[in-house]
């Protein structure tokens, strides 16, 4: 059973965000997404200061398995990635909504959550998947 | 739901991941895949390959019937326990499909074909069995483990039958013995010792725990993937396939052209190929840019598209990307050549596989 914090909000192609309450929201791929992928290998990060679209593929994360697109939740600017991530891509599948976060993104509207699922949606579109 | 090999309820029992590969349900990890790679290169894996298809194929003209159905030469198999890598041929020289065939006895020969394949092979084998005094046996009664790696065989020699253990343990690279329904061989699909265990499907389950018990890491299908990539051993399906002959996918090694008289399955359009001057080069890659190169990327010299990888991935024992790739002739190493990775040309070096054996590095980083 994958891991689905209750206080952040998710897209059904398996990214999640945090609001940080100063009009920035932290992005990553949730629990079930790092276990269908397997081991990550490989991260291509977005560059800081690209504007992105709501639903626009702005990374890829690649495991052992395949290359895998990551989509912006929301539309904004891209204010910090996580280097962290390209000499340990693998903090991906250890730590998916803490040290293994992707990109912080500066939000073009106010609506942090806007067209989001909150946990109990996102459980659903898991189960229905399954 | 596909077919599943006697183990598959241990498997799950394990946890492992189970994917559909070839009609069967087989585990694909047992969660890490990283893992059990290097459990492979470091010290001793198993893996239950048991969709894998042996047949039979006895009968006073076993030999000859080989010899022409293979593009091998089983006259290599000088006595019994001997092992030969072949590809079967069509009419085009296409491959359809590759395998090992072990020389029991005289006029018993044991090849093992691909999951995926067996149903297309044992029709074809039939199909060429014509005038031939030979009886083809599909032997869904056994079961089929690998276990691979430097302390493998070491690990796996208290639950050989008593009665081949030790004459097991002494075996050569790429030889084998049978025995009390065993067959006992020292090879395997890594880069690594080993051994590949044909048995009584009954008997399985306690020789598969045995292993375990034994400190024997499971693996799954991916692990067993990219330790052949870095070992630079072909996949059927996707390095080579019916549209492609040996010589187009680095197989020409396993081709007996001699005799010259010996008229084997494809020979002609073999001999054929063999002249053209569009033969491709099969190569590794090596990426030394950014990223992970999969099969079906384009190979690029100056930008224009000179070739396309076949396998491609990540090697854990390197920490590199690497691949094998078919490209045209007189592509060689420049700055110049690159792999197109979603649009983008990142550089890569032309290498000679293997990438690992016997857990070392064989190419420069």
């Amino acid at each position: 059973m994958s891991d689905v914090p209750a206080d952040l909000k998710y897209t059904d192609s398996h990214e999640w965000v945090r609001d940080n309450g100063d009009g920035t929201v932290t992005v990553g791929i949730t629990d079930h997404a790092q276990d269908a992928l397997g081991d990550l290998v490989f991260v291509e990060l977005p560059e800081v200061g690209k504007q992105l679209a709501a639903k626009g593929a702005c990374a890829v994360v690649e495991s052992v398995k395949a290359a895998s697109d990551i989509y912006s939740p929301l539309a904004g600017e891209v204010v910090e990635v996580n280097e962290a991530l390209d000499g340990a891509p693998e903090t991906i599948n250890s730590d998916p909504y803490g040290e293994g976060w992707i990109f912080q993104l500066k939000l073009a509207g106010d609506d942090a959550a806007a067209g989001l699922l909150d946990a109990d949606a996102y459980q659903q579109v898991l189960e229905d998947e399954e | 739901m596909g077919f599943r090999t006697p183990l598959y309820d241990a498997h799950v029992a394990l946890g492992a991941k189970i994917v559909p590969f070839g009609g069967w349900d087989m585990p694909l990890h047992y969660g890490s895949q990283l893992d059990e790679h290097h459990a492979v290169r470091r010290d001793a894996g198993v893996f239950d390959v048991s969709h894998m298809q042996p047949v039979d194929v006895i009968g006073p003209a076993a030999k000859p019937y080989l010899q022409y159905l293979l593009a091998n030469d089983v006259n290599k198999l000088v006595e019994p326990g001997r092992a030969l890598y072949s590809c079967m041929l069509n009419q085009h020289a296409g491959v359809v499909d590759d395998l090992i065939c072990y020389y029991l006895e005289p006029g018993r020969y044991r090849p093992v074909v691909n999951a995926a394949t067996a149903d297309k092979d044992l029709a074809w084998m039939q199909a060429r069995a014509a005038g031939f005094d030979v009886n083809i046996t599909r032997r869904d009664d056994l079961a089929m483990l690998a276990v691979q790696g430097p302390s493998a065989r070491g690990k796996a020699e208290a639950l050989l039958p008593a009665s081949i253990r030790a004459a097991a343990m002494a075996l050569k690279p790429f030889h084998a013995l049978a025995g009390d329904g065993w067959l006992v061989g020292r090879t395997g699909y890594t880069g690594e010792d080993g051994f590949e265990i044909i048995l009584p499907a009954a008997e399985v389950d306690a020789l598969w725990q045995g292993l375990l018990d034994a400190g024997v890491a499971p693996c799954g299908l991916g692990a067993r993937d990219t330790l052949r990539l870095e070992a630079g051993m072909n996949l059927y399906g996707q390095d080579m396939d019916e549209d492609t002959d040996p010589l187009a996918a680095g197989l020409g090694w396993t081709i007996a052209w001699t005799p010259p008289e010996r008229n084997f399955m494809g020979r002609k359009a073999l001999e054929a190929r063999r002249e053209a001057p569009d033969l491709p080069r099969f190569v590794g890659l090596l990426l030394t840019g950014r990223g992970v190169l999969r099969a079906h990327q384009q190979v690029l010299v100056g930008g224009e598209p000179v070739g396309e990888i076949t396998s491609g991935g990540f090697s854990p024992t390197l920490e590199r990307s690497i691949a094998l790739a078919r490209v045209a002739p007189g592509v060689a190493n420049s700055n110049e050549v690159a792999v197109d990775i979603r649009g983008k040309a990142v550089p890569v070096r032309i290498v000679k596989p293997p990438f690992v054996r016997n857990g070392q590095p064989k190419i420069d980083l």
